[in-house]
């Protein structure tokens, strides 16, 4: 799995981060998406692929990493 | 309409007595009228969306403004300030835009998940201080005036900077705020200018003194790289997060505990499995069949929703609580699955001006109901479900109280 984030549509919710700490954190000075690992472990999928679902701003994409 | 109503233009809100059930009409106007004609309660019309994929896209389209202060767009309220949405104050945050981001993100950052995630304990110790008071006080005994209230304003009065003893007068100029019906003119004026003033005092005070709280923290920040707030954004700033932080939080926990009791079977698979708080509190706020008037947008050109085409002018009304129902997203939707997983329910709202503060929504909603899983584990609803009262007349809907037993 290969994950994307679009900081300019970020609205900074924060949901990502919630879910999935490991993938996804926020930066300091304005809330917005920062992505920690571009390519998360198995076990970590099912939370990304919830937390790219649930996105308010659809700013999380995902694609096979091939 | 559909043939069924003639020329009778629908009320809205749709009236509804059950307080946890929603209003039959929805499922009917979703698969029939997805784009209604509404009348409001100022006596306005409006059109209203409630399938999912239109409350979405519209919520998310700049096209769709929020400059409810248009000449030709519908007033809400019955009063003559047209309410909320249209009040000078609404137009002081940039609508969209650069403007609207710099706001959006000099806010933002204090509501971080990471931020209210720290805020978990204190959190907890509230909570668990509420709960002590309230079984000290003996059952039955209101559980939104107990907690549900206080927890939520309690905190937002901490990050704001505001003393939480001033927690009455703020629940009512909010009140007055939030005014569909309840209030008139004369009392919605007199108190958004003491709301106004005590801010304005407020913001002030901590120019001269600042402290660690988010408004001093802004005014530090406007300070440093002279791209801050003005003085009138902050004030307006600190209305909007103190309104915002008082009314939805505290009705939303009410309505979570009063659904989550009303078939019990759901409180026991929760005490059964605690690792079900996190999807049970998003189900509930998708479920919450009570949400109120849903978000207003006004439409500069013309534009296609749902296979109609509204003309510029038009005043359109989301109803994210119908959205949420829509059987074509969630399969049994009219279930509640506690552990529902996705759940993209737009009861935040979706797009750019997606709810700031759901991360701290969400959190509180989390402690309150693992406190009050662990501490009153044999709580149940002191009434029938079909006798707890509702709120009335404001633009938030909710129950106004939540007697409860244990």
């Amino acid at each position: 799995m290969k994950v994307t984030v679009d900081e300019a549509r970020c609205c900074g919710a924060g949901q990502c981060v919630l879910l999935a700490p490991e993938v996804f954190d926020q930066r300091e000075d304005d809330g917005i998406v920062v992505l920690l690992e571009a390519e998360p472990a198995e076990h970590l999928h099912a939370t990304v692929r919830e937390a790219a679902a649930v996105c308010p701003a659809s700013a999380i994409e995902l694609s096979d990493a091939g | 309409m559909s043939q069924d109503h003639g020329k009778k233009t629908l009320s809205y809100p749709i009236p509804n007595d059950a307080p946890l059930e929603p209003p039959a009409e929805w499922a009917r106007l979703r698969r029939q009228c997805p784009v209604a004609r509404v009348e409001l309660p100022s006596g306005d019309e409006a059109s209203l969306l409630t399938r999912y994929d239109d409350v979405k896209q519209v919520l998310a389209d700049p096209r769709f403004t929020r400059l409810l202060n248009a000449d030709d767009a519908a007033r809400l309220s019955a009063d003559d300030s047209g309410g909320l949405f249209s009040s000078e104050m609404a137009q002081v945050i940039p609508d969209s835009g650069e403007g609207h981001q710099r706001w959006r993100r000099l806010v933002g950052k204090w509501f971080t998940a990471k931020r209210m995630a720290a805020l978990r304990p204190v959190m907890e110790e509230m909570a668990d201080q509420l709960i002590d008071d309230m079984v000290k006080l003996g059952r039955p005994a209101d559980l939104k005036a107990s907690l549900g209230f206080p927890l939520p304003v309690y905190v937002i009065c901490d990050l704001l900077g505001v003393p939480a003893a001033d927690r009455d007068r703020f629940a009512y100029w909010s009140d007055t705020m939030l005014n569909l019906t309840k209030f008139a003119k004369v009392e919605i004026d007199a108190a958004q200018a003491e709301f106004a003033q005590y801010m304005s005092e407020h913001v002030a005070a901590k120019r001269e003194q600042p402290g660690e709280d988010l408004i001093s923290e802004l005014i530090r920040s406007a300070d440093a790289d002279g791209g801050g707030l003005s003085d009138v954004e902050l004030l307006v700033t600190g209305i909007a997060l103190l309104v915002a932080g008082h009314e939805t939080t505290a009705n939303m926990i009410g309505k979570m505990v009063g659904m989550l009791l009303a078939d019990r079977t759901r409180w026991e698979r929760l005490l059964a499995d605690r690792s079900l708080v996190r999807t049970a509190v998003e189900e509930s706020l998708r479920f919450d069949a009570n949400s109120g008037f849903g978000l207003p947008r006004y439409l500069r050109e013309e534009t296609e929703v749902g296979g109609t085409v509204l003309p510029r002018g038009t005043t359109v009304i989301c109803s994210m609580a119908a959205a949420n129902r829509d059987e074509s997203v969630f399969d049994g939707a009219d279930e509640m699955d506690l552990s529902r997983s996705p759940n993209p329910h737009l009861s935040f709202g979706s797009g750019a001006h997606s709810c700031l503060g759901q991360a701290l929504a969400r959190t509180e909603l989390q402690v309150v109901l693992e406190v009050l899983l662990r501490r009153l584990p044999t709580l149940e609803l002191a009434v029938p479900v079909d006798e707890l009262p509702k709120v009335d007349g404001l633009v938030v809907g909710g129950l106004r109280e939540v007697p409860v037993r244990w």
